[in-house]
Formats: structure tokens, C-alpha cells, sequence
């Protein structure tokens, strides 16, 4: 199988694949914080409270705001974002998951635990990079992180139900941190663990299932749904704006 | 959800008086400060938040209103009416 995005490929330009000294590419950036967006929208109007309704939907609109960014500065937006197919898609499995154990799940205790460790590396992705875009990711980076933190505290060390919620999302997802924390690892577990130390979790005690791809394009069929709903109106009507 | 009420003051900027903006419902203080950062600041409106539990308020009643009130209204001896203000004097 030949990669959609190798070379001869027009739609991104140079830039997109030098890798910068955290490891990650410019496009694997932009496209975890555009899938990350996209999945936390499934939020909107969803959410426990009004609060947490606002709170998770500033998010969502952070991750796209610096997703579009990062697009911008690579090619054409709207063609990238709404005319790759999965296969040219560059962000990690994770972002990619549903909220919960199945497709169509939306389990917030899960949602939290997602973010806590999306954030956590999304913020040392951003510091290590140093320029204008990465200079105001961090700043929300940090916020996201706090926000997953401070209900991960409250969720793990709460009750019984929602502890066993939040330590079976810990339990699902820790696999997938191989591939979001490549090249951070240490440093993303000096963040990382001491919250689901407070939290009173445990990470699972078999770390050898590591599954990885989406960095070369070989996703999860979760990806193609998220796509599938994300690009429908615009390769109906390609420009469309309102 | 059954979370208590917080009521929010905000300051605009540097050198005004904390504002009461609305309330909130949130689990705890720190929830509650950064439900408010979310709900209440999010087109740059303040530069420090406070969140106080509404069960903390202690409010003048409705009925107290003619007692409380009413007998500062014909003292006008009391309102700084006259003397006039320098130029440039705000939020006197």
C-alpha cells in the first residue's frame, strides 16, 4: 500500500514533516488537536452541568483554534482538514477513540481521563516548540490540563461508581499513551502520575500491548466515522461557507 | 446535579472594585473559580475572579426596605451635592 501522503503529495508543504525537537510533526500536531476538536464537540449541549457544558466546548474550541493555525500555515484548511481521507490523517490513535468503550459511548468520567493525558502531552509538544502558535497553545494547554486534572481528582477519589468509571477509561487508554507520548514519555509520566496518584487510581499492571500507526496513517475505524460526520457538508457542497 | 450556588464578582481591570457578574453551580471553590473563568471571562472581561458560596450571603430583606432605606433619603446634607467636582474626577 503506497502512503497517500509520501512524497509527490501537493496538498501539504515542506514544512509539514520536519520534525521539530519534541519529536512531533507539525501536521501530527495539527491533526491531533483537529480529531481532538471534533470528538469534544460531541459534548455540546451533552454535558452534566451548564458549567462543564461551557467548560468542555472552550476546549473543543481551543483544539480547533490552534488546529486551524497549524493547517494554515501548512496549505489550504479547508482542504486539508475536509478532503484527506483517514489514511492521510496524521494524529495518534487516541484522540481518535470514543468516549467510552464503544462507538456512539459518551461517558464523561472517560472524557476526563482522555484529556488528562492528551493535554499532558499536547502542552510538552507546544513548550518545546518556539514560535507564535505554540506560544498561546501552551497557555491553553495548561488550562486543559488543569480542568482534566481537577476532575480526575474529584472522579477518582469520589465515589464508587465513578471511581471504577475513571479507572476503567485509565485501564482502555493507557495503551494508546505509547503512541501520544513517543519521545516525551518521562516527562509526560512526571505530570501524569502524580494525578492519578491524588486521584487514588493504578495504571495497569501489563504495559505491553502498544498500539500505534496513526502517525503513518494506518488508523482505528473510528477515525473514518469521526471523518465521515466532520467532512460530510463540505464534500456535498465543496466551499461552502455561511 | 445537586451542587450548591457560588455567586461571581469580577474585576475588570486594575483599580476598579470587584463586580457581581451571576452565579454558578459547582461542586467546590476551585470548580467553582474555574467555571467562572469559562462562563464569565471568556471575552477578556476581568483580571481577578472571586466565587463566594451564595449560602454565605447574608442579604437585607424586601421587608426591612422602608426602615433601611428610606430615612437617608431626606438628609440631603449627607449627599456631597455641594461641591463641585475637579475635571477629570471619575467614579465618584
Amino acid at each position: 500500500m503506497t502512503d497517500p501522503m509520501s512524497e509527490g503529495s501537493s496538498r501539504v508543504n515542506q514544512q509539514a514533516r520536519v520534525p521539530q525537537r519534541s519529536g512531533g510533526t507539525p501536521l501530527e500536531l495539527a491533526d491531533d488537536a483537529l480529531i481532538a476538536a471534533q470528538r469534544l464537540s460531541e459534548w455540546v449541549a451533552r454535558a452534566p452541568t451548564l458549567e462543564e457544558d461551557v467548560a468542555l466546548t472552550n476546549i473543543a474550541l481551543d483544539q480547533l483554534g490552534v488546529a486551524r493555525l497549524l493547517l494554515q500555515s501548512l496549505g489550504d484548511e479547508d482542504e486539508l482538514a475536509y478532503r484527506r481521507g483517514d489514511a492521510e490523517f496524521r494524529n495518534c490513535l487516541l484522540v481518535e477513540l470514543p468516549f467510552g468503550r464503544a462507538r456512539g459511548d459518551l461517558d464523561f468520567g472517560w472524557t476526563v481521563v482522555w484529556l488528562l493525558f492528551l493535554a499532558a502531552a499536547q502542552k510538552l509538544r507546544y513548550e518545546a516548540w518556539d514560535n507564535e502558535v505554540a506560544a498561546k497553545a501552551v497557555k491553553e494547554s495548561a488550562y486543559h490540563l488543569d480542568h482534566a486534572t481537577q476532575w480526575v481528582i474529584r472522579l477518582g477519589d469520589g465515589t464508587s461508581l465513578s471511581r471504577e468509571r475513571v479507572q476503567a477509561a485509565v485501564e482502555e487508554l493507557w495503551p494508546y499513551t505509547h503512541e501520544l507520548t513517543e519521545g516525551i514519555r518521562d516527562d509526560w509520566l512526571s505530570i501524569v502520575e502524580p494525578v492519578l496518584k491524588e486521584a487514588t487510581l493504578v495504571k495497569p499492571s501489563h504495559d505491553t500491548w502498544r498500539p500505534s500507526g496513526g502517525r503513518s496513517g494506518r488508523h482505528t475505524e473510528h477515525l473514518s466515522y469521526v471523518l465521515a460526520e466532520m467532512q460530510a457538508l463540505h464534500r456535498a457542497h465543496p466551499g461552502v461557507q455561511w | 446535579m445537586n451542587e450548591p450556588l457560588w455567586e461571581v464578582f469580577v474585576r475588570p481591570r486594575r483599580g476598579l472594585s470587584h463586580t457581581h457578574v451571576g452565579s454558578l453551580h459547582a461542586p467546590d471553590a476551585r470548580m467553582a473559580l474555574r467555571h467562572a473563568r469559562d462562563l464569565y471571562t471568556r471575552r477578556q472581561e476581568g483580571v481577578s475572579i472571586w466565587v463566594v458560596p451564595a449560602s454565605e450571603i447574608t442579604a437585607s430583606s424586601p421587608d426591612e426596605k422602608d426602615s433601611f432605606f428610606d430615612p437617608a433619603g431626606d438628609k440631603i446634607y449627607r449627599h456631597p451635592t455641594f461641591y463641585e467636582l475637579p475635571e477629570g474626577v471619575e467614579h465618584l
